[in-house]
């Protein structure tokens, strides 16, 4: 049967199973658009700025396990996606981009709104395709799909030409995808594994460190495993939260330069490090020549080139995470580490998490608690970047894979709003809070009338603290407290949800905390609380830039100034 | 860091964009290219290409590692150190005049270079053979004045039944 470009794209998107795209028109891919209104199946949310689009993909695809879609169209539709697929890119998300392009005719020919997009991306993508046929759209939809979602997920770019959107061909369904080039890797070499479970059944102070592959592979159970059994403390990366449960006795925290001192103390002193998932990112691993200094390391990951590009390791094992732990778990053996775990838990005690401090203003962490207790851990908590990112990491306890959604790798402020949007139409079951910072939520906040418009009900709960937080605490600690550009005049969050007709409350003091977070969670749709909290509380403990994570700084006890502060513009 | 030159051989599908990605790969190192060479390959929709390039080992193979998980690199190994066969083929236009043309054409004997077009005032000569022999035979030829070189760059393939880059890959793997 004869089918137009469009129409296979739509037919294509079905056979993977998608049920949503987010994305914004315009006239180079508006006859993909047309055909919507055949394809009632497919779920479209217009977004009000297409980076939006491709971070709401990219949340969709972290909470569901599937890939994300976004669609623009050519030229600065295009490019506006660069900052969500870069995302998606350093975090191994799956998805896919599908943006118009101007007819073929006009191609290289800087026509109106022509952009080299498949040029751009090429650093930031997986894998990219420029369509020239539309018979060929079948088959590079499916392995577009694959690729984004096999191996080490990523984002896969599909440009595709306004009249080749337009034109006829006849549609068959693809067959197999054959790409002889594309490895994926799944089970780790037999002797390495060997290798692997002795040095562990072995080890006196073994550790291990938890990343986000544990949850792209869908390894928390293996994991919980193979801690247990062995007794191996186990800290995770900031993206690996939830992979492993934070309530567990052997979770020690996140490491790094916001990680708990006792995590990055068990960095120090272990005689062997256990890396499953993860790519020794300098936030992790601090001065890199200083990083684990008494421990033989083990790193399990998918991707080849991550072994060995930032640490020397003694056991390489390439393979899918979750094939890897089963195979290691035959052979591990039950051991105790008594005295080990004793000296963690000294650790822990010496180096609390700083409590929310009595008697002080409203403090963020405080806040954080609170809405981790009114939601008991079973919500999916999604954030922008900054100091609110790393409390949320630091004071919420993930129970859960895919229950934390943050922007790691790139650190994407205004990453908040749209992520938030994707995780709720991906889990509408789940309750979604937005923990966000007052500038990262300045940077997607038109995103407020996509949540009305498509009825998604997300809490958000903006930590105020009238500066880019994060960058003022690096201008106190190591500039003099010289605050350059960094405060910030921001508008009456509330009025401004109340103009999109969204409810929400304003709370200065510690005990009106709970109810408003309650009045939000019983509300029935979007609610936005804005926190007026301590204007220049720091995230500590901090691993100063270019230290080993032993030297990190301790919570000073410092006097915390009053809000509203002076020099609010 | 220690620098050396290595040499990469991939075989990539024939697609729009592969060298592309492939090169892109090196410039955001900040590495500069020596030469890179593509051509068929005895496989279908196949292509060969080979890439010289100066960089410390350590950093050549975090990018030979990077190369490999494009789509469409089929596989790739770094051949340096390996017996291999290296070739190049330059044509040279020197200036000739009936005074120097026998002197050049001795030379380029020397060399087993062929002259492939004579021009009243000059001559054109292929010759072939590793980078060492090109360099001294253009020294030679740079008295009588050079007016024009065109190099292809290097190609390479390991001596013997091997066929690179499977085999070779096969044996570094092993070796980890
Ligand atoms: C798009 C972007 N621009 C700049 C930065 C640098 N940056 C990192 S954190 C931060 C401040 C974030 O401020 P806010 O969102 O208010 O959060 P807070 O730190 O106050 O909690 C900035 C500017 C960034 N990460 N992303």
């Amino acid at each position: 049967m004869k089918k137009t470009g469009a129409q296979i794209i739509c037919e294509s998107l079905l056979a993977e199973g998608v049920e949503v795209l987010f994305g914004l028109p315009g006239g180079s891919i508006l006859p993909f658009y047309d055909t919507l209104s055949q394809y009632p199946q497919l779920r479209h949310i217009l977004v009000r700025h297409e980076q939006c689009a491709a971070h709401a993909a990219d949340a969709y695809a972290r909470v569901t396990g599937k890939v994300g879609v976004c669609v623009a169209t050519s030229g600065p539709g295009a490019t506006n996606l660069v900052t969500g697929i870069a995302n998606a890119h350093l975090d191994s998300v799956p998805i896919v981009a599908i943006t118009g392009q101007v007819a073929r005719p006009f191609i290289g020919k800087d026509a109106f709104q022509e952009i080299d997009i498949t040029g751009i991306t090429l650093p930031i993508t997986k894998h990219s395709y420029l369509v020239h046929d539309a018979a060929e759209l079948a088959s590079i939809i499916k392995e577009a799909f694959y690729i984004a979602r096999s191996g080490r997920p990523g984002p896969v770019l599909i440009d595709v030409p306004r009249d080749v959107q337009l034109e006829q061909v006849e549609y068959v369904p693809p067959g197999e995808v054959n790409l002889p080039g594309y490895k994926v890797p799944t089970r780790g070499h037999p002797t390495q594994l060997k290798n692997a479970a002795r040095l562990i059944n072995e080890a006196q102070r073994p550790l291990i460190i938890a990343g986000h592959g544990v949850i792209i592979s869908g390894a928390s159970e293996e994991l919980k495993k193979l801690a247990e059994t062995a007794q191996v403390p186990v800290i995770t990366t900031l993206l690996g939260l939830g992979g492993f449960p934070g309530n567990h006795v052997l979770n020690y925290g996140m490491a790094g330069m916001h990680g708990t001192g006792y995590a990055n103390r068990a960095i120090d002193n272990a005689d062997l490090i256990v890396a499953i998932g993860i790519r020794f990112d300098d936030r992790l691993t601090g001065k890199i020549s200083a990083f684990a200094p008494h421990a033989k390391i083990i790193h399990i990951d998918l991707d080849p080139a991550e072994i060995g590009k930032n640490v020397r390791v003694d056991v390489p094992i390439v393979g899918d995470v979750k094939v890897v732990l089963e195979a290691m778990l035959e052979m591990i053996e039950p051991r105790e580490h008594l005295e080990w775990l004793r000296q963690l838990e000294d650790w822990r005690r010496q180096h609390p998490i700083e409590p929310a401090r009595e008697g002080s203003g409203l403090l963020p962490q405080y806040v954080i608690r609170q809405i981790y207790e009114a939601t008991g851990g079973d919500a999916i908590i999604v954030t922008g970047v900054g100091q609110h990112q790393m409390w949320t990491a630091q004071h919420y306890v993930f129970h859960e894979p895919g229950t934390f959604v943050s922007s790691g790798g790139l650190g994407t402020m205004g990453f908040g709003l749209p992520a938030a949007m994707g995780a709720k139409v991906g889990r509408p079951d789940r309750t979604v809070w937005l923990i966000d910072g007052d500038g990262s939520f300045q940077m997607t906040i038109q995103e407020l009338a996509t949540l009305v418009q498509d009825k998604i009900a997300i809490k958000i709960a903006i930590m105020n603290n009238g500066y880019l937080g994060m960058v003022r605490q690096w201008q106190e600690l190591f500039h003099g407290k010289r605050y350059i550009a960094t405060p910030l005049s921001c508008p009456d969050f509330v009025k401004v949800a109340e103009a999109y007709c969204i409810p929400g409350l304003r709370v200065t003091r510690r005990e009106e905390v709970s109810g408003a977070i309650a009045q939000a969670m019983a509300y029935h749709g979007p609610f936005l609380i804005s926190f007026a909290v301590e204007p220049e509380e720091n995230v500590f403990p901090m691993v100063p830039p270019g230290a080993s994570v032993a030297e990190f700084i301790e919570h000073p006890q410092k006097e915390v100034s009053v809000w509203p502060r002076q020099n609010t513009p | 860091m220690a620098t050396t030159k290595h040499t990469l051989v991939a075989i990539v599908r024939d697609r729009p964009g592969v060298l592309n990605r492939m090169v892109s790969l090196f410039r955001r190192r900040g590495f500069n290219i020596d030469s890179i060479v593509v051509g068929h390959s005895e496989e279908p929709e196949m292509s060969r290409v080979t890439i010289v390039v100066n960089g410390s080992a350590a950093m050549v193979e975090q990018v030979r590692k990077q190369l490999d998980k494009l789509v469409d690199v089929v596989r790739i190994s770094d051949i340096t150190g390996e017996n291999i066969t290296v070739r190049e083929l330059a044509l040279v236009k020197v200036k000739a005049s009936s005074g120097t043309r026998s002197e050049i054409l001795e030379i380029a004997d020397i060399f087993r270079a062929n002259i492939v077009d004579v021009a009243s005032d000059s001559l054109t000569i292929e010759v072939t053979g590793d980078e060492d022999k090109i360099d001294s035979m253009l020294k030679l030829l740079r008295s009588y004045g050079i007016k024009e070189i065109a190099r292809t760059g290097r190609v390479a393939m390991v001596r013997g039944t091997i066929r690179v880059p499977s085999q070779v890959e096969g044996r570094k793997k092993r070796m980890i």
